[in-house]
C-alpha cells in the first residue's frame, strides 16, 4: 500500500517535472525540473526492486550528466528565452504525433488488460541480478555499447582537439 | 522483527540522536581546526570562551543566527535562498547510511548502530554526494557575481572530475568483500593475518587505492590543498562570497559534515570500521567499537586539518591534470590489478 502511493506521488511528481521543464522560461530552471524528474524516476525504479538501477540513475543522469548542463548553462551565462507563439511545424507534425501516440498506448494498454501487473520489488534487481545478466545473456551488447561510448569518446576527443594543439599535446596552449 | 510502531519510533530516535552527534561533531571540528591550525601557526586559537575555548563553537552558532541576513539586490532569489539548504541537506542525508557500531540489542529491541542498513549503501552515499555538488554550483550561479560564479564553476567541474577516481578507488574493495553493504565491508575486514596484523583492507593490498581515495576525497570536500572553490586569496570566498548569516552557516556546516562523512568513508572501507580490541564487561564491549570508530575519524578530521596547516593551494590546471592524468590512470590500474589477484585466488 505504501509503495502504490510513494509510487503514484513520485509519478505526479516526476510527470509534473517535465510539463514545468517546457513551461519554464530559464534555462537554469529547466535544467533543474529535468533533475527533478530524473531523481524522481530513480525512486520509481527503487520502488519496483530495481535498487541498482536507482543508484546508478542518481550517480550518472542526476549527479554527473545534469551537473555538466548546469555548468554548461552557468558558463555560458545563458539568459531567459523568449517566448514564441509556437511554430507551425510543430502544430502540423506535433498534434497528429500525439495522437497516434496516444491510441499506441490506448491499444497496448487494451490488448494487455488480462494480464497480471508487476508486483512492486518481484523483478530481480539487486547488483548480483544485473551483473549476472549483463555478463551472461546481454555480454554482446554490453560489449558493444562499451565500444559505441569509446568510439563516442575518441570522436569527442578530436572535435575538441584544436589543430595547433595536436602536434604539441593537450594542455600545452601557448 | 519488530512491530510497525517499534520501528518508527527507533528510527526517529536513532535519526534524532544521529544528527545531534553528527552537529555537535561539525562544530567541535570547526573548534578543533582553530585551535590546531593556531598551534601550528605558533597562536593559541579560540581561549575566551570557556576552557580552552570550548564554548567558542556555541558562541559562534549564537553569532551566526543573530547576524544580519543581508539579501543582495542583484541575485535570483529562489536559487540563492535553496543553495544552502541543498547543499546541508545532501551533507547530512549521508549519515543515515553510515554504520558505527555492531548491532545492539536494548531493551529487547536488536537495532543495527546505524540510521538504515541497506544492501546498496555505498551506492547511495555517492549519489548523494554527487547530488551534493548542485548546492555549491547553484550558490555561485545565482549569486550574480563574478567571484561566485567562477568559484561555482570551478566547484563543479572540480568534483565531477575527483568523483570519478573516487568512485573507481572504491571498486577495488567492492571486488575484495563482494558486497554494496557497508556493513558487510565492514565485516569481511575483521580478524588478523599472522596473529597481529588486522585483516583491514588497506592491509589486503588497498593502499594505493586508500591513498587515491584519500586525495580525491580532499578534492570532492573542497578542502586544502583542493581549495579552489573558495580560494580566498583569488575569489574572495567563491561560492559563498555573497552569503552571510546562517546561509553561509549552512555552507560551512556542510563542508565539516561532507569532511566527516569521507572520514567515515575511509574508516569503514579501508581502515576496518569498529574493528579492535574488546575487553572488560559486557557494556564496555558493547560501546568499545563506537570508540574504536570514533577514534579513526578523530585521525582523518585531525590529518585534514595538518594538511591545511601545512600545504599551499593547487594550480587549477595543476589540479585539473592531476585529477585525470595521474589520480585516474593509477585508480584503474588498482581496479584491473585487484580484479586480475582475486580472479587467480578464486
Amino acid at each position: 500500500m505504501i509503495h502504490l502511493t510513494l509510487f503514484l506521488v513520485f509519478g505526479a511528481i516526476c510527470v509534473a517535472g517535465a510539463v514545468n521543464l517546457l513551461v519554464q522560461r530559464h534555462p537554469i530552471n529547466s535544467a533543474l525540473s529535468l533533475i527533478a524528474v530524473l531523481a524522481s524516476l530513480a525512486v520509481e525504479y527503487l520502488l519496483l526492486g530495481a535498487e541498482f538501477v536507482a543508484a546508478v540513475q542518481v550517480i550518472v543522469y542526476a549527479g554527473a550528466i545534469m551537473v555538466l548542463f548546469v555548468f554548461t548553462i552557468m558558463l555560458l551565462n545563458a539568459g531567459e528565452e523568449e517566448r514564441t507563439r509556437g511554430s507551425r511545424v510543430a502544430m502540423v507534425i506535433g498534434i497528429p504525433s500525439l495522437l497516434i501516440g496516444g491510441v499506441l498506448l490506448a491499444w497496448v494498454l487494451v490488448r494487455h488488460s488480462g494480464t497480471e501487473a508487476v508486483l512492486a520489488g518481484a523483478l530481480p534487481g539487486s547488483p548480483e541480478n544485473v551483473a549476472w545478466m549483463l555478463f551472461h545473456e546481454f555480454l554482446l551488447p554490453f560489449e558493444v555499447t562499451s565500444v559505441l561510448i569509446l568510439i563516442a569518446i575518441m570522436g569527442a576527443v578530436v572535435l575538441a582537439a584544436r589543430p595547433e594543439a595536436t602536434s604539441t599535446g593537450p594542455g600545452k596552449e601557448s | 522483527m519488530l512491530s510497525v510502531e517499534t520501528f518508527i519510533l527507533v528510527s526517529v530516535i536513532k535519526t534524532v540522536i544521529a544528527l545531534i552527534v553528527l552537529l555537535t561533531a561539525v562544530a567541535y571540528t570547526v573548534w578543533l581546526e582553530r585551535k590546531v591550525v593556531g598551534h601550528i601557526q605558533n597562536r593559541w586559537g579560540p581561549t575566551r570562551v570557556g576552557p580552552f575555548g570550548l564554548l567558542q563553537p556555541l558562541a559562534d552558532g549564537v553569532k551566526f543566527l543573530f547576524k544580519e541576513d543581508l539579501t543582495p539586490p542583484h541575485v535570483y532569489k529562489p536559487l540563492y535562498i535553496a543553495a544552502p539548504m541543498l547543499s546541508l541537506i545532501f551533507a547530512l542525508t549521508s549519515i543515515a547510511l553510515i554504520p558505527v557500531g555492531n548491532v545492539v540489542s536494548v531493551g529487547g529491541i536488536r537495532t543495527p548502530l546505524e540510521i538504515t542498513d541497506v544492501n546498496i549503501g555505498l551506492l547511495i552515499i555517492l549519489g548523494i554526494t554527487s547530488m551534493g555538488v548542485y548546492g555549491v554550483a547553484l550558490a555561485g550561479w545565482s549569486s550574480n557575481s563574478k567571484y561566485s560564479l567562477l568559484g561555482g564553476l570551478r566547484a563543479s567541474a572540480q568534483m565531477v572530475s575527483y568523483e570519478i577516481a573516487l568512485g573507481l578507488s572504491l571498486i577495488g574493495v567492492l571486488i575484495m568483500s563482494g558486497s554494496f553493504s557497508l556493513r558487510q565491508i565492514v565485516d569481511a575486514q575483521g580478524g588478523t593475518f599472522l596473529g597481529f596484523i588486522p585483516r583491514w583492507n588497506i592491509f589486503q593490498g588497498q593502499i594505493f587505492a586508500f591513498f587515491i581515495y584519500l586525495i580525491a576525497a580532499f578534492a570532492e570536500t573542497n578542502r586544502v590543498p583542493f581549495d579552489l572553490p573558495e580560494a580566498e586569496t583569488e575569489l574572495v570566498a567563491g561560492y559563498h562570497t555573497e552569503y552571510s548569516a546562517m546561509k553561509f552557516a549552512m555552507f560551512f556546516m556542510a563542508e565539516y559534515a561532507n569532511m566527516i562523512t569521507v572520514a567515515c568513508l575511509a574508516s569503514l572501507l579501508f581502515l576496518g570500521g569498529w574493528h579492535g580490541p574488546l575487553f572488560g564487561p559486557p557494556l564496555l564491549q558493547a560501546i568499545l567499537p563506537v570508540i574504536w570508530f570514533a577514534a579513526r575519524i578523530f585521525v582523518f578530521l585531525f590529518l585534514y586539518i595538518w594538511i591545511r596547516g601545512t600545504l599551499p593551494r593547487f594550480r587549477y590546471d595543476q589540479l585539473m591534470a592531476f585529477g585525470w592524468k595521474v589520480l585516474l590512470p593509477l585508480a584503474i590500474a588498482n581496479l584491473v590489478i585487484t580484479g586480475f589477484i582475486v580472479a587467480l585466488k578464486s
